[in-house]
């Protein structure tokens, strides 16, 4: 079944050397734990806020109806707590790459872009 | 002039927008990357328009609004599911997939596995999300668009489905990804424009206080303090509770896995961009369903919603046009007229936009992945891939238009979710996989997408929304034996665990070996596609 990549269109990987000489360096690896470290706790807390909610509006529905002011009770406040909940997570997930793995994947892009183009020398 | 007359003329200057934006983008089309992905160069804000232009379809515009106008806070937690999803999307998927990828979401895993064999799993699974939820608009339509030009019988629907057919044909043959995408912020305009105002002048009958909105809804709906609570629609009973915790789950899991919003992520110029737009998404379609609670509301307490109500007898799916008409000085007026008149030209716009992603998303899998890989394995001209494009679209539209007039008169509004359903079972297991775990492998995702795929089917097909119901797609036989209505909270794990045990039980050095330049890749977007230049 599995055939070599060469020429056969098999596979789309251009097995350039450079890749594993990126993904070996520390910038790499510091651009995989910081993009790793905002979003899979970030997954985690808005899946987990999210299933509460569902979950108690199916079977908590005596607190859910709980008045707040007037007709607005905590069903409603906790369904718009999840419009708050998904702009801020994506507020900050945009500040948080802009700031923190941006510089790094352009520094990287870069180098592979000079050194893939035969430019060569860039600093290692 | 009456509401009707104002709507037909208003239908055909969207008509004739639409044919113009196609045929000014069929002259910028000029190459796979043209025609695919737009060239890849939109900017963030027109993507993120397009975005919400593509995935606000008719059901979520005038069907969350009539599910908030009927079932009170339970259409509100429809539109939370919709909404959250988009963080999977954005964290997950849109930039990763912008960088590994080129115009499918085949490309992706094609990246690392042997191509064949993915490229035909996930081109079907492609083609059968996609054609589920083309069948769902189409049918919708073809009712929909009869009933606010105030025309009656089956030919005016078949007329509909035919005309909306042929339109959507013509924008992807001749406009492919540029005149689409620009059908599609055209629709986004229209559709925010038009909800803010009306959202704006229901909330002035209430002098702009929610509280005071949430009463009279909860009066005029005859239930009262249960509206604005949890449980009217789904609280019934232990099983419609398991069924709403299913749906909710196919609805945060699905977005990011249906092909035609995956494939918006290929039409800007870089990953940066492809996160602006879904940030753009989010802000849009958050709006606009804080929006579509007012309208929801407004129309519990402006309208008669009771037995024998329009409202209640189109599903819900009157309740927007008919508030419009109501905030605008009521019926026989000139401003009800005038705003019904406009809300259906949004209706129609949004039918538009939205079938002609559809189409183009199936077109392309077809002859980008079966055509050109697959078949050709990789031995043809962009030419002759676009001109395959082109036909796929044409031959596609064309079933699409003999499915809706057959299932015209069948219930299969619940199509929609089974879509969203197969995208989180079979399409987004194997995205993540593919992403984040490098022993995965050709027979972990061929397992993930036909296993999730099936399991969808075949549990819908022996569920209460096919058979043995009262409002099934056959009510007079039962064959049914799984009793949820969705599927995901059995065939979403089922899709994850097939990629595993596919995985596990194969050894493919090559996928494994490949996965450091995949992540490479993804990541900092190093020998990623770039925009074309004209």
């Amino acid at each position: 079944m599995s055939q070599q990549s060469e020429g056969s269109g098999v596979h789309q990987t251009s097995a350039h050397p450079l890749y594993l000489e990126l993904h070996e360096t520390s910038d790499f690896a510091e651009l995989r734990r910081k993009f790793r470290g905002f979003v899979i706790p970030a997954t985690i807390a808005f899946m987990s806020w999210y299933l509460l909610f569902v979950v108690m509006s199916n079977w908590a529905d005596d607190f859910m109806s709980t008045p707040v002011i007037g007709n607005i009770n905590v069903g409603l406040v906790f369904g718009l707590l999840q419009f708050v909940s998904t702009f801020l997570i994506a507020w900050l997930y945009g500040r948080y790459m802009e700031r923190n793995v941006d510089p790094l994947a352009r520094k990287l892009e870069k180098r592979y872009v000079d050194e893939a183009a035969g430019h060569g020398g860039a600093d290692r | 002039m009456s509401s009707e007359t104002l709507a037909r003329v208003l239908f055909l200057v969207v008509v004739a927008i639409t044919i113009g934006i196609t045929i000014w983008a069929s002259r910028q089309t000029k190459g796979a990357a043209d025609y695919y992905a737009g060239g890849r160069s939109f900017s963030g804000f027109q993507n993120g328009l397009a975005i919400s232009g593509d995935y606000m379809s008719a059901a979520s515009f005038l069907g969350i609004s009539g599910l908030i106008a009927l079932s009170g806070y339970d259409g509100f937690l429809y539109s939370i599911g919709f909404l959250v999803a988009w963080l999977v999307a954005l964290l997950l998927v849109a930039e990763l997939l912008r960088n590994s990828g080129r115009y499918t979401m085949a490309d992706q895993l094609a990246f690392r596995m042997r191509q064949r064999p993915v490229r035909t799993a996930a081109a079907s699974s492609t083609v059968v999300v996609s054609i589920f939820y083309l069948l769902a608009q189409m049918v919708g339509a073809g009712a929909l668009v009869t009933l606010l030009l105030g025309v009656e019988g089956e030919r005016y629907i078949n007329l509909t489905i035919v005309v909306v057919g042929l339109l959507m044909i013509f924008y992807v043959v001749f406009g492919g990804m540029k005149g689409t995408t620009w059908v599609q912020i055209v629709k986004a305009v229209l559709l925010m424009s038009g909800t803010l105002l009306i959202t704006v002048l229901v909330m002035a009958k209430f002098s702009f206080n929610l509280s005071e909105l949430l009463g009279a809804a909860a009066d005029n709906s005859g239930k009262g303090a249960a509206f604005l609570e949890p449980g009217l629609a789904y609280g019934a009973t232990l099983t419609t509770q398991i069924d709403f915790v299913s749906l909710a789950l196919a609805l945060v899991l699905g977005t990011a896995g249906l092909p035609h919003i995956l494939i918006r992520f290929y039409t800007v110029p870089t990953a940066k961009d492809a996160r602006t737009s879904v940030n753009w998404a989010i802000g849009l379609i958050g709006s606009f369903y804080l929006m579509s609670l007012v309208l929801g509301f407004g129309a519990a307490a402006l309208l008669d919603t009771g037995e024998g109500s329009a409202v209640l007898e189109s599903g819900g799916n009157l309740a927007s046009p008919l508030l419009a008409e109501a905030v605008g000085g009521g019926p026989g007026t000139g401003g009800g007229a005038i705003l019904l008149a406009f809300i259906a030209a949004v209706a129609f716009a949004t039918i538009l936009a939205v079938v002609a992603g559809l189409t183009l998303t199936s077109a392309s899998s077809v002859a980008h992945d079966l055509y050109a890989n697959v078949w050709k394995k990789g031995k043809v001209t962009e030419k002759q891939e676009v001109g395959v494009a082109r036909i796929a679209a044409f031959v596609i539209g064309g079933i699409a238009i003999v499915l809706s007039i057959f299932a015209k008169d069948q219930n299969i509004a619940f199509l929609v979710a089974l879509a969203f359903a197969v995208a989180a079972s079979a399409n987004l297991p194997s995205l993540l996989y593919n992403l984040f775990w490098s022993r995965f492998n050709t027979r972990g995702a061929t397992w993930a997408i036909y296993g999730g795929l099936i399991t969808c089917v075949v549990l819908v097909v022996s569920s209460p929304a096919v058979s043995g119901d009262p409002l099934a797609m056959f009510p007079e036989s039962d064959w049914s034996w799984f009793p949820l209505k969705n599927p995901g909270i059995i065939s979403i794990p089922a899709g994850f665990l097939f990629g595993w045990i596919g995985t596990i039980t194969s050894r493919e050095p090559e996928a494994e070996t490949a996965y450091p330049e995949l992540e490479v890749r993804s990541l900092t977007g190093a020998g990623a596609e770039a925009a074309t230049h004209h």
